[in-house]
C-alpha cells in the first residue's frame, strides 16, 4: 500500500498544470483559519502595544484645514493620511491603531472577569448541588432575564464612564453564561470515574475542582470566552457610541463610529474603517479561539 | 485480622430504589471475594458503599474492625488509603488532561509520602509492577489501549499501598484476550502487595478463576455464598443453578453436558418495586407457595455455605 501511495504522488508531480494549482489550494487550506485568526490578532496586539511607533500621526492633533479628507487612493487624498481624516482633521488610521488599545483592554479584561466569577460559581453549583445550586441557578436565571445591554448601561451610568468601570460593568453583567456552562459540565464530570477515583484517593474538594474538573471544563469555556471577547469589543463600541464609553478625545472605535454617523453619506470613511476594525477584531478572535480549543485538547493535539 | 463489611438499604427521596437490601458479608485478609450477579442487582452499589462514595442509608461498613459508616470526609482520609478501587471503563476512569505519571503519582504527592524527586521513581516502580514501560509515563491516557489503561488504573490504586481493592467489573470493557492478562495481573499482585479483593463481575468464569469465595446476588440480596469449589460443584440456590446452566457450552453436541438446563424466563424485576417475599420467586423454577410471602434469610445450611432459599429452611 505504501508503494502505491508513493507512485501516485510521483505521477501528480509529473503533471505540472494540475499539481501547481492544487498544491496552492492545499497549502492555503492547510494554513487553516486558526492561523489566519492568529495573524489578525497578532497584528492587533502589536498595533495596540506599539501604537506610538506604528501610528503615522498623532491621533490627537487636530487640523481644521485638513478636515474630512478622503483616503489616499481617492481624489483629494494625501499619502500622509492613508485612511483620510475625520471632522477635526485627525488621522483616522492613527486613531484606529490607538483605538485598538482600548478595545483589546476592555475585551480581554472584561472576559477574564466574567470567566473568573462565572466559572467559580458554576463549579460550586455543579459540584455541591442542593441549596448551593438552587441559589446560584436562581441568581443566574434572574440575571439572564435582564436585558444585557440595559444592565451594562445602568452600571456604567451609575459608576461613571471610564475604562475601569466599563470593564467592571461588562464583567459583572456577563458572567451568567459561563456559570451555566460550567455548572452543566461539572455535573456531567463529577460522575465520571476518574473523579470518583480522586475521591477514593482522599483528595480535597479543592484539588478535585481545580485539578480534575476545571481542566476538563476549559475547552467549552474557551470557546464561549472567545465569543464573549468579540461581544465585549462590540459592546464597548456601543457604549462609546452612546456616549457612555471612553471619554473623548481618547480614540475608541465605537466613539469613532458615533462621530462618523453624521458624515455617513459623503465622508463614509469616518465610520467605515473603525467599523471594519471592529469586524476584523471579532473575526480574528473567533477564529483563534476555535484553533486554541483544538490545541488544548490533548487528543487532537497529537493527531 | 479481618474486614467485616455489612450493608443496608439505599434510598432515593422520590421513591425508593432498593438497590441493596439487607446484604451482609465479610472479607478476610488475603481473601478474594467474587460478587456475581446480573446487571442492576446492586453489586456496584455495594462496592461504592464500601468505599464510602455513597453513605449507606442503613447498615454499617467496617474496615479493619473500625466502623466507617458515619465518618466525615476528613475523618475518612486514613481509611480511604487502605481501600482502593478499579473501575470498569478504562476510557473514563483516567483524567484525559493529565499525564500518566501525574495520574499515578498524584496520590503520592498529595499525601506527602514522597519528596519532590522521589515520587517519580515510585511511579516507575508501579508502572513496572503492572507491566507497563516506565518510559511511557509522560504520555497521555488516550495514547494507550484499553488494557493498558486498566493497568494504569491498577497502578494508580496501588500507589497508596491499600489492603483492600474493590474491582468493579475490571475487565468487562476489554477484549477477551486482554481480559485474561489483566486478571492474571491482579492475581499475581495479590501476594506481592498483600491484597484482599472484592471482585464485582457478571462473568462467572472470570470470578471462578481468581476468587476464593463467591457471593451470588439477585436484586439487592445475596442468594448464595460459599467458596468457589463448592459453588460450582454443589450449587443450592435455584438462581445459582440457572446462572451456571446459562453459561454457553463450548461443545454444543457434547452428550454429557446435555442434561436438562433450567433457563430463566422473563426479565429481572425493577428494584423500585421488588417482588414480595423471596425476590426471586417470580422467575424461580422451584418456587413454592410460601415463597411469595416469606423472605428467606441467608442461613448457613452447611458449614461455610450460606443460602437464602426457603427450600433449605424447612423445620
Amino acid at each position: 500500500m505504501l508503494l502505491e501511495y508513493r507512485s501516485l504522488q510521483n505521477s501528480l508531480e509529473d503533471e505540472p498544470e494540475v499539481s501547481r494549482f492544487s498544491l496552492l489550494c492545499r497549502k492555503v487550506w492547510q494554513l487553516r483559519l486558526g492561523t489566519l485568526g492568529g495573524i489578525i490578532i497578532i497584528c492587533l496586539v502589536f498595533a495596540a502595544i506599539f501604537a506610538p511607533v506604528v501610528a503615522p500621526q498623532d491621533p490627537y492633533s487636530q487640523n481644521i484645514m485638513k478636515r474630512l479628507m478622503p483616503p489616499c487612493w481617492m481624489a483629494g487624498g494625501l499619502s500622509e493620511h492613508l485612511l483620510g481624516t475625520d471632522h477635526l482633521g485627525r488621522d483616522i488610521l492613527s486613531r484606529i491603531i490607538y483605538g485598538s488599545r482600548v478595545s483589546l483592554a476592555v475585551g480581554i479584561s472584561a472576559v477574564l472577569l466574567e470567566v473568573a466569577i462565572g466559572v467559580a460559581l458554576g463549579l460550586l453549583a455543579g459540584y455541591y448541588g442542593g441549596k448551593v445550586d438552587s441559589t446560584i441557578s436562581f441568581l443566574v436565571n434572574c440575571m439572564m432575564g435582564f436585558p444585557f445591554i440595559l444592565l451594562t448601561l445602568s452600571l456604567v451610568a451609575v459608576l461613571g464612564p471610564s475604562l475601569q468601570n466599563i470593564i467592571i460593568a461588562l464583567g459583572v453583567s456577563g458572567w451568567p453564561v459561563f456559570t451555566r456552562v460550567a455548572r452543566i459540565e461539572t455535573i456531567r464530570l463529577r460522575e465520571r470515574e476518574f473523579v470518583l477515583s480522586a475521591i477514593a484517593l482522599a483528595f480535597s474538594v479543592r484539588r478535585l475542582l481545580i485539578r480534575h474538573i476545571l481542566p476538563n471544563l476549559m475547552p467549552s469555556i474557551l470557546v464561549i470566552a472567545t465569543v464573549e471577547v468579540a461581544r465585549a469589543i462590540i459592546l464597548e463600541s456601543l457604549l462609546s457610541f452612546l456616549g457612555l464609553g471612553i471619554k473623548p478625545p481618547t480614540p475608541s472605535w465605537g466613539m469613532m463610529l458615533a462621530e462618523g454617523r453624521d458624515y455617513m453619506l459623503n465622508q463614509w470613511w469616518l465610520a467605515a474603517f473603525p467599523g471594519s476594525a471592529i469586524f476584523f477584531a471579532a473575526l480574528g478572535i473567533n477564529l483563534l479561539g476555535d484553533a486554541l480549543r483544538d490545541l488544548m485538547d490533548p487528543y487532537l493535539r497529537k493527531a | 485480622m479481618y474486614f467485616p463489611i455489612k450493608q443496608g438499604i439505599l434510598k432515593r427521596t422520590v421513591g425508593y430504589v432498593y438497590a441493596v437490601d439487607g446484604v451482609s458479608f465479610q472479607i478476610q485478609k488475603g481473601e478474594t471475594l467474587g460478587l456475581v450477579g446480573e446487571s442492576g442487582c446492586g453489586k456496584s452499589t455495594i462496592g461504592r458503599c464500601i468505599l464510602r462514595l455513597y453513605k449507606p442509608t442503613e447498615g454499617r461498613v467496617f474496615l479493619e474492625g473500625r466502623d466507617i459508616t458515619d465518618l466525615t470526609a476528613r475523618e475518612l482520609i486514613p481509611y480511604r488509603k487502605r481501600m482502593q478501587v478499579i473501575f470498569q471503563d478504562p476510557y473514563s476512569s483516567l483524567n484525559p488532561k493529565l499525564r500518566v505519571r501525574e495520574i499515578i503519582g498524584e496520590a503520592l504527592r498529595v499525601h506527602g509520602l514522597f519528596g519532590s524527586d522521589q515520587w517519580q521513581d515510585r511511579v516507575r516502580e508501579l508502572m513496572a509492577a503492572v507491566g507497563l514501560h516506565p518510559d511511557q509515563m509522560a504520555r497521555y491516557p488516550h495514547e494507550f489501549s484499553g488494557g493498558q489503561r486498566q493497568r494504569i488504573g491498577i497502578a494508580r490504586c496501588l500507589a497508596l499501598n491499600p489492603n483492600l481493592i474493590i474491582a468493579d467489573e475490571p475487565v468487562s470493557a476489554l477484549d477477551v484476550s486482554i481480559q485474561a492478562q489483566v486478571i492474571n495481573l491482579l492475581d499475581s499482585l495479590k501476594d506481592n502487595f498483600h491484597l484482599s479483593y472484592l471482585i464485582i463481575s457478571h462473568d462467572l468464569a472470570l470470578v471462578e478463576h481468581i476468587s476464593d469465595k463467591i457471593a451470588v446476588m439477585y436484586l439487592g440480596d445475596i442468594a448464595e455464598m460459599t467458596d468457589v469449589k463448592r459453588l460450582f460443584q454443589n450449587p443450592k440456590h435455584p438462581y445459582t443453578r440457572a446462572l451456571l446452566d446459562s453459561v454457553p457450552i463450548a461443545k454444543p453436541g457434547a452428550k454429557e453436558r446435555r442434561k436438562a438446563r433450567r433457563l430463566l424466563m422473563g426479565d429481572i424485576p425493577s428494584p423500585i418495586h421488588p417482588p414480595s417475599g423471596c425476590r426471586f420467586h417470580t422467575r424461580c423454577p422451584e418456587a413454592m407457595e410460601e415463597c411469595k410471602d416469606m423472605r428467606p434469610l441467608l442461613l448457613e445450611t452447611e458449614p461455610q455455605h450460606w443460602v437464602a432459599c426457603l427450600r433449605y429452611q424447612k423445620g
